[in-house]
């Protein structure tokens, strides 16, 4: 609990992520929004490691591919690998 | 261009190559100069590996704000690398509180309006993450052109940018409520969510929007059967469930529209046992699903059938191994424990297994709940259990478990030596965590308990022969033997094993408590109390207790050498009042404690008539009386029916009780001064027991909108009266009926002889320091009669 939010994470070895929810959603259900979140950066970064986090910061806009004005967005793993290699086309 | 600029990657491995922190900030300095070189002097080509880099040094802490005014340049420049950085750059380093946020809103209505998605989905991200109402409101036409395109990326951006616009500015909500009800019919999973959230945001904000959607209710209904009926595309579904995020959102939806709603609650009863049973509970995803439906179940008007099944549902989660699971299911369970009491009563002993977790949180929850569920019929076995959670558990949850089980013994105890036995059990595993009041409690208990006043004696003195450590205990136990000292040494008591105990042990005992260093000042009081007790109980001589006083009135403590000392004179001087002074107590009501004192004082005003007082003897048993009585006040202010007391409470009763005594017919006020809105009031008040004395208060009130400082109040009278003046409460009477200052004026009158008062005022007023010196006239003749 914080302040009138409760923050949900999960471990993946050495690095943790967390989400700020409210006080009224469903943890268990974030919690498979976080796992999916790591598995789509799976999927992007090939075998993603912290560095690879670290160094590609700016690419990291999955963030935004599946999560928008604080909410879920997409959840469709094949849909935002798709939209991440068409952006990273225009570069 | 300065040549020793660094790329991204560079610049990162050295941030992290650097040893110390001072090698960082030199790093991170040197870059910053020249990141700030570069903007100034404009690199089109590189500007955005500039940001990037800033960007970084900004993640990790160190001022940026200098990167404002690049990020709007690279916003507004046509490449998309820059772009992105740019929106990047922005979320992060524009926030609401920055002036130059405003600027950003022409470069995003231009994006929005291009045709290209990328570009539009990024300028849709930002303004989500950042917008300000002011932004929002311009932005808000060209955000809903855009839910009603096409192509589905940007259709999903634009649903939940239009999210979080309504959370700013809840008066968009009209412009955004056509849409939904062509955008429920998408098949597309991402909007569908996204529109599913921007219902949720609206019938949040406003009972009209609430209305309108209930129609929806029915499609909603269909929707969701057919996500967990058919299995759906495997792109979507997470380990074996289908889209649980969708269904998940649906279900909150419902939940939000079929509150207080019978209709809609109808049509999604059966809706909702489809799910609660079709769902794969072998994996966290199916879990959550579960859970949502639960909780929609309980806020929904449904059928009895249904609530019990989630109830259950969360019984079985109970079961489940993942600590995470089992966490939430208690938290919702002690949600619904008020209401729907007997159906989580049937897993009562799963919750009473769950105290032993050795997690913290989950054995805190499970311990609220436990507390919850006891009730007439199980109050026993609860309390087994929770007492043996109680010597077993972490030292932070002591306490609430102490009060817990003293309370739940409280509300459901099925006989009187059971309660006694509970308590006892209690203060003696956990005597140091439990409150303040169950020492009182207990002693009223006790007091109560006639018939079981020699079975708690003993038991009680068994207890404090093992074991002096625990505060509570022993001073239960110091006055239990103090009272009851008598039947402790009768020698048969049917209820417990025969215990032969002799005058000189129980003193022993008494002594051992005194001398103590584990003891508290309080306990010792208490001992010496009962010590005093027991020399009219206990026949034979009195030689050791007397010994015990005598020592005592050397002591350090002021509390204990006035007892000893008062006990002293009882024995020398006023040997025949021992016996009535120190008969058994009148048992206390558990009433208003006010109600009680005076009772007392009546109690013993008939019984100091019948002594035949002199004026000193009777200020001296009258003080013994007050001793006592300490122990009996404190009881009634320590237990009003809310049972959260403060141990301040008792401090003021017991400092209230030697200064102001109530008087049999109290004696008028008197206003003697009044000037600009400062009013003197005079209150006497004759203290029975001394006919001699007359105390004054003086009380300043001040109704003026000036305040009164340095007030200071001095008084004179006659050769032949004594006075005393205390300290005043304060030498400011704020202005405009603020907290009045009060002062106690000490009045010894030993010949009776006709009261005169002069008394002189200085203060400050309106900015003019005033004197005043004036006479009291018509005082009440009751004052010095």
């Amino acid at each position: 609990m914080f302040r009138n939010f409760k923050i949900i994470y999960r471990r993946y070895a050495g690095l943790y992520f967390c989400i700020c929810v409210d006080v009224n959603d469903n943890n268990l259900a974030y919690l498979e929004a976080i796992h999916n979140f790591v598995e789509v950066l799976n999927e992007y970064f090939h075998n993603v490691c912290e560095l690879d986090l670290v160094f590609n910061f700016y690419k990291v806009t999955v963030v935004d591919e599946m999560f928008l004005a604080g909410e879920i967005r997409e959840t469709s793993q094949t849909k935002v690998l798709k939209q991440l290699l068409m952006l990273q086309s225009l570069e | 261009m300065v040549a020793s600029s660094l790329k991204l990657q560079d610049l990162i491995q050295e941030i992290r190559g650097a040893k110390t922190q001072a090698q960082e900030r030199e790093v991170i300095q040197k870059e910053c100069a020249h990141i700030r070189a570069s903007f100034r002097d404009g690199d089109p080509l590189h500007s955005h590996r500039q940001l990037a880099k800033l960007l970084y040094v900004h993640m990790l802490g160190y001022p940026a704000h200098f990167g404002q005014m690049e990020c709007l340049k690279l916003i507004a420049s046509p490449r998309f690398t820059d772009k992105r950085v740019g929106y990047l750059g922005a979320m992060l380093l524009l926030d609401e509180r920055q002036d130059a946020h405003l600027l950003i809103t022409n470069s995003i209505k231009n994006d929005l309006s291009q045709g290209i998605e990328a570009v539009q989905g990024l300028a849709l991200c930002t303004l989500s993450a950042m917008g300000s109402a002011e932004m929002c409101r311009d932005l808000a036409p060209e955000v809903e052109k855009l839910l009603l395109q096409p192509s589905p990326y940007v259709r999903k951006k634009a649903v939940l940018t239009a999210v979080h616009m309504i959370r700013k500015v809840p008066e968009l909500s009209d412009i955004f409520l056509p849409p939904c009800a062509q955008l429920l019919h998408e098949r597309h999973h991402g909007i569908l969510l996204g529109t599913v959230t921007l219902i949720t945001e609206l019938c949040e904000r406003s009972p009209a929007a609430l209305q309108h959607f209930r129609k929806v209710v029915p499609q909603l209904v269909h929707t969701l059967r057919t996500l967990v009926m058919t299995g759906c595309s495997a792109e979507h579904s997470v380990s074996g469930v289908s889209d649980p995020f969708l269904q998940v959102q649906i279900l909150r939806l419902l939940r939000i529209l079929g509150r207080n709603h019978e209709e809609s609650s109808e049509t999604m009863n059966d809706l909702l046992a489809q799910v609660a049973t079709n769902t794969d509970t072998s994996r966290n995803a199916g879990n959550a699903v579960l859970f949502e439906t639960v909780l929609t179940i309980m806020d929904i008007r449904s059928a009895a059938g249904l609530r019990v099944l989630a109830v259950n549902i969360l019984g079985r989660f109970l079961l489940n191994s993942d600590r995470n699971i089992r966490y939430v299911a208690l938290t919702s369970l002690l949600k619904l424990v008020q209401s729907d009491h007997s159906a989580v009563q049937r897993h009562r002993p799963t919750v009473v297994e769950c105290l032993w977790e050795p997690d913290a949180s989950l054995s805190r929850r499970a311990l609220e709940l436990s507390l919850a569920l006891v009730n007439s019929s199980n109050v026993r076995a609860m309390t087994q259990e929770l007492q043996g959670f109680l010597e077993s558990c972490p030292p932070d949850l002591r306490a609430d478990c102490a009060s817990g089980i003293l309370l739940a013994a409280e509300r459901f105890a099925p006989t009187k030596r059971w309660h006694i036995d509970t308590i006892l059990r209690v203060l003696t595993t956990a005597g140091t965590y439990v409150r303040d009041d169950a020492v009182a409690n207990l002693i009223q208990l006790i007091g109560g308990a006639q018939e079981l006043h020699a079975y708690s004696v003993r038991r009680l003195y068994s207890a404090l022969a093992e074991d002096i450590s625990q505060q509570p205990l022993v001073q239960v136990a110091a006055w239990c033997i103090g009272e009851y000292g008598d039947l402790l040494l009768e020698g048969t008591c049917e209820e417990t094993e025969p215990l032969q105990v002799e005058k000189e042990e129980v003193l022993a005992l008494l002594e051992r408590v005194l001398q103590s260093q584990m003891s508290l000042p309080a306990t010792r009081g208490y001992a010496l109390t009962a010590l005093m007790k027991l020399s009219t109980r206990l026949h034979g001589d009195n030689n050791r207790i007397c010994q015990v006083m005598s020592i005592y009135g050397s002591c350090q403590n002021v509390e204990l050498q006035q007892r000893a000392v008062e006990y002293n004179a009882l024995f020398r001087k006023y040997d025949h009042l021992r016996a009535a002074v120190l008969e058994k107590m009148p048992l206390v009501e558990r009433g208003g404690p006010q109600v009680d004192e005076e009772a007392k004082e009546s109690k013993e005003v008939a019984q100091l008539s019948e002594a035949a007082p002199l004026p000193t003897e009777t200020q001296a048993s009258k003080l013994l009386d007050l001793l006592d009585l300490l122990d009996g006040p404190s009881e009634n202010a320590q237990h009003p029916p809310p049972l959260d007391p403060t141990p301040g409470d008792t401090l003021i009763h017991l400092l209230d009780l030697p200064c102001a005594p109530r008087p049999p017919a109290p004696i008028p006020n008197l206003k003697v001064f009044e000037r600009e809105g400062l009013q003197l009031n005079l209150s006497f008040v004759r203290p029975p027991g001394t006919p001699t004395l007359l105390l004054i208060t003086v009380t300043a009130t001040n109704t003026s909108g000036g305040d009164v400082t340095h007030f200071i109040c001095q008084a004179a009278v006659p050769k032949s009266f004594q006075l005393q003046l205390q300290a005043p409460s304060g030498d400011t009477v704020p202005a405009q009926g603020g907290p009045p200052m009060t002062q106690l004026l000490r009045i010894l009158n030993p010949n009776k002889a006709p009261l005169r008062l002069k008394l002189r005022l200085t203060y400050d007023h309106f900015g003019q320091s005033v004197q005043e010196i004036f006479e009291v006239n018509n005082l009440p003749v009751e004052t010095w009669q």
